[in-house]
Parts: C-alpha cells; structure tokens; sequence
C-alpha cells in the first residue's frame, strides 16, 4: 500500500470520529492522539498485512489501549484487513465483534484489550518466545500513559530488560491526560524516559505527532538489537488535530455531536 | 503429590517439546531438575504473578503449551484477572499450578490457605478446574493437562499423601467422571482433593460400608453417572478443603438441582456439604488440627 502517512493518520482521525459520531462512543481523545502512531506501524514500519495475520514471521502489535479502538479500527479498515463497510456496519453493533475495546475475534487484532495493564506483560511472552526459538519478528505494544499507573506494567517493564528482550518495542502514547484529570495531577509520571532507562531500556523520546520522526526512531528500535528492549516515549496531544478537543479531559468520554463532527472535518481539511 | 506431578511433566517435557514451565520464584528442592534439563523451556519469572499469566499467555500464543507453578493463592487469585481475561478468554493452553491446597501450607497462616480458589476459578468459562486427590491422580492430571488444548488449573496439595488408587489401575481421569474409591451402600461420600483419603479412613475406622468417590475435576458432571450415584444411595455427602459457599460442594448441589428442574432426575436427593464453614482461621496449625477446627470431618454430619 502507499500512502503517505500523514494521509493515512488524517483517515484514521476521520475514521475514528465518525464511528464515535454515529455510534455515540466515548474515547475519541485517545484515539486522536495514538493516530499517528498507528499511521507509522501500519503504514512502514510493521511487517503485517492482511494476508500473513497468521504467518509466524510477522510483526505483532499488542494494542494496550484497547479503549482507543476506534483509531486501530480504522488503520486496520484503512489497510484492508476487514471486508469493505463491515467496520462501519457493524461497530458496537449487537452480535458483531467490533467492541468498543478492541476484540482478538476480529482479523489482524492480536489480543483483546480494554482491561489495562494486561498487554506487555503478553506482550513480553510473544516476545519470549521469539527469542527463544530464534524468530525474527518484532512486538510492539502500544500502551496509554495513564495505565502506566498498573503495577502489571511495571513487572513486565522489569522482566523485558532482565530477559533482553530487545524485539519488543513498547510506545507510550504520551497524551499526559487520564481517566479523570491531568496525568501529573492524578499519578505523575515524571520521569517517565529515566524509569525506563533506569530498568535497564533503550529509550527515544520522539514528537508523536511527526510521522517521520516516529519512523525513524521506531526503524531504529526494530533495528537495534542490542540486549535491551526499546521505550519509544511519544509525546502527543489528546484530541490530536480538532482544536476544541485538544488536551481536553471532556473528549475521554464525550462523542462528537453533527456540528462538532463538521467542525473537525473543516480543521482536518475534509469540507 | 507435588512431586509426582512435576516429576511426570518432566517426562512430558522430555517426549514433546511444546511443554514450557514458568515460576512465580517458587520450587526451590522441586523445580531444578525440570531447569536444568530444559533451560529453554524453564524460566522463574520472579515474584511477579501478574506478569507471569501474562506471559504465559504470550508464549502459549506462540504455540507453547505453558504451565505456571507457584503456591497456595499466588498463581491464582493474585492473577484472577490475567486468568480470566489473557488466558481463558483467549483460549490459551495454559495451566496454571497452584501447590498448597486449602491448608497444606496450615503453619504459614492465612496468607497461604488456598480455601476459595474453586469457587472463583470454576466460575470463569473455558477452564478446566482439576483437584487431583493422591500421587496417582497428579500424575494423571498432568498428562491431562499436556494433552488438554486450552485453560486449565491443577489444585495440588503438597507431599507425603497416601496414594488411594492403586498405580497399576487404570483411571478414567476425565473431565465429568467420578472416580469410585470404594463401593458400598446407602450413603456416597463425593470428596475432591486430598481431603478424599481422609474421608475413605475416616469410612473405614467407623466400619461403614458406605460408597466413596474421588471427584477430580469439579464441574461438567456426567448426568447419567450422577444420577446413578444419587439413586443408589440415600445420602450423598459431599467434601472438599475449601469453602462451603460456591465450592465443590454447591458444585454438586447445582448439578443435581440442575438436572431435577428439567426431570433428569426424579427426587432430589439428600445432600451434606462437609466444607470450611465460610471462615477464615487465623491460629497456627498443621494440616489436620485445621481441618479439625474448620470441622471438615465425617463426624461433623451428627451436628
């Protein structure tokens, strides 16, 4: 497939809110700010693509967040993984698997998320047995900065570097708003890329927002195989790319009303 | 008990090489001899159960067929969620081992007292929840479990249990089956776990002629042998070393209500469920003064 990323991230962010527009779906900040993120992994950097879901050598992504699923949803759309119109036919529709936390049931989704603080530590299993059958492929895990809060993470964050596992790269979505405030109001992280370093990770700090920035040190992550496993810290804005949603604790829950979809189409240069 | 299972997974370990076991950085004397010969398939994870289902359930997408061990309520209740959401969700083929039945560990306190797990784990579906009773049982349960693909949990006492079965027989160790241990008349002891050997000398000092079953695996019952179990005795008393509510016991209990509502079963049968009356017990206390104290005897019936 080619297209350019900041193409293909500006669909996942039209896709993302009109399935949370007609669905009346919350999470539409998370998946605004990860949308570059995923743009980047499915569009260059991941060996994954509709055909080889099942093939042993693909990357795998273990998708943390799995309440931001309208954004994965629709990169895994965008690149074909489902049947044409099944996204937007069947999203939170009774009897269909597109759940509004992210469903293993569905093609190209590897582990069902929604519960946080579950996916590195699988993650770090996949990653295990790479390493110990001597498998090429890399895992990624895209994980949120509010359920860095989940003592989980931190015992996969100690077995990944203790057992070098350095084909796993995990990437914060660093939007610095949670549940039910600021993140550093709420649990601060700071600082987040010396926890990282400090348990014995190769750590980038990148602008999450810049595709080909995230190319580069994701490229470099997947590269570098160097005992350790790889922090991509991406900082990024919640509500990324619609002005009245940016950094706004509001759109964790809200869904975008008719005028509010208009207006966020006008600013992503759709109307 | 503990050392058979892990001496036969060893020797599944040895004919196939899917078999992966991980520990929550317990099995010190027990686990070393399965380290050494597959280092490839061993690894201590730490004291980090969470994280220990969790890769569990990475390494058994992968194709590994993964077994986690640690002690008392630690592989289990610590990881609940990692149980229910990673691995049986997912269908995944791990087994998750917990040493240290109800109260195995009596000394160590409460902390140790492995006395509610049934009745948290048999509520999550896709899990095969297993109680071997003796030596000859965990050996079963493991070559149950290699073969079985997808959740499992084996609840193991500890050492030194008398074998009730003898180990040239030929069990039908499976899912739904009861597994007769003597066989008498007007009442059927049903007993899960370690407690069965208890129950059979308890039967047998009181010179009883009374119908003894193993029940392995709790849940899923065979309709027809429970029903001939039910008729051909007018007290079923079940047993078990955990709590009464939501237990082996109530497992029991439903199964028969279960099957009496639809009229699989013609009179509801008498049933006694001899288990830890909801209670923790705080004392120190070896494996026998607890069981004593939580009243899981057959003497308790006369009450």
């Amino acid at each position: 497939m080619t297209i350019a990323l900041d193409e293909f991230a500006c669909r996942i962010r039209l896709a993302a809110l009109d399935l949370c527009h007609r669905k009346r779906t919350s999470h539409i900040g998370g998946a605004l700010s990860v949308a570059d993120i995923l743009a980047v992994l499915y569009g260059d950097v991941m060996n994954i693509a509709p055909d080889i879901v099942n093939d042993p050598a693909r990357d795998r992504l273990f998708y943390s967040k799995g309440h931001a699923c309208a954004a994965l949803y629709a990169a895994l759309d965008i690149r074909g993984f489902f049947p044409a119109g099944a996204l937007q036919e069947g999203f939170i529709v009774d009897g269909s698997y597109f759940t509004s936390h992210v469903s293993h049931r569905l093609p190209g989704v590897e582990l069902s998320t929604g519960s946080l603080g579950h996916a590195l530590g699988v993650a770090c299993g996949s990653a295990l047995a790479g390493k110990r059958r001597n498998l090429p492929y890399s895992v990624f895990a895209v994980l949120s900065d509010g359920e860095m809060d989940e003592g989980s993470n931190w015992e996969a964050i100690l077995f990944a570097a203790h057992n070098r596992l350095d084909n796993l790269i995990a990437i914060v979505d660093y939007n610095k708003v949670q549940g039910f405030g600021a993140v550093e109001a709420v649990m601060g992280l700071e600082p987040l890329a010396g926890k990282f370093r400090a348990f014995n990770w190769s750590v980038i700090e990148v602008d999450g927002h810049d595709p080909s920035a995230l190319k580069s040190a994701l490229s470099a992550a997947k590269a570098g195989r160097q005992g350790r496993p790889h922090c991509i810290i991406a900082h990024t804005v919640k509500g990324k790319g619609v002005s009245f949603m940016e950094s706004q604790l509001a759109w964790h829950y809200k869904s975008p009303s008719d005028a509010d979809l208009h207006a966020a189409r006008v600013e992503l240069g759709q109307l | 008990m503990r050392n058979a299972f892990i001496n036969s997974l060893y020797e599944l370990a040895a004919a196939r090489d899917d078999i992966f076991l991980l520990c929550g950085d317990l099995g010190y004397s027990v686990l070393e001899v399965f380290a050494d010969r597959f280092p490839d398939r061993f690894l201590n994870v730490g004291v980090a159960e969470q994280n220990m289902t969790e890769v569990a359930a990475g390494l058994a997408r992968e194709g590994y067929n993964v077994f986690t061990y640690s002690i008392g309520n630690f592989s289990t209740l610590r990881a609940m969620e990692q149980i229910r959401y990673d691995v049986c969700y997912h269908e995944a083929s791990v087994k998750v081992v917990a040493v240290g039945a109800g109260y195995a560990y009596g000394p160590q306190g409460v902390s140790h007292h492995a006395t509610e797990d049934i009745a948290m784990l048999r509520a999550i579906p896709n899990l095969t929840v297993c109680a071997p009773a003796d030596p000859v049982e965990a050996r079963a349960a493991a070559y149950f479990m290699a073969s079985h693909c997808g959740p499992g949990y084996v609840r193991i006492n500890k050492t030194g249990e008398a074998s009730i079965h003898d180990p040239a027989t030929s069990l039908d160790f499976a899912p739904g089956r009861l597994l007769p241990v003597q066989a008498g008349n007007d009442v059927a002891i049903l007993a899960t776990g370690a407690i069965v050997a208890h129950a059979l000398l308890e039967v047998r000092a009181a010179g009883k002629s009374w119908s003894v079953f193993s029940v392995p695996f709790v849940g899923g019952y065979d309709p027809a042998q429970l029903r001939e179990i039910a008729q051909a005795h007018g007290l079923l008393v079940t047993m078990e070393e955990h709590q009464l509510n939501g237990g082996f016991g109530s497992s029991i209990v439903e199964a028969l209500s279960d099957m009496y509502a639809v009229g699989n079963l013609p009179s509801m049968p008498r049933v006694r469920r001899i288990a830890i009356p909801n209670c923790f017990i705080g004392t120190a206390g070896s494996q026998d003064y607890l069981r004593a104290t939580a009243g899981l005897t057959l003497a308790s019936l006369r009450s």
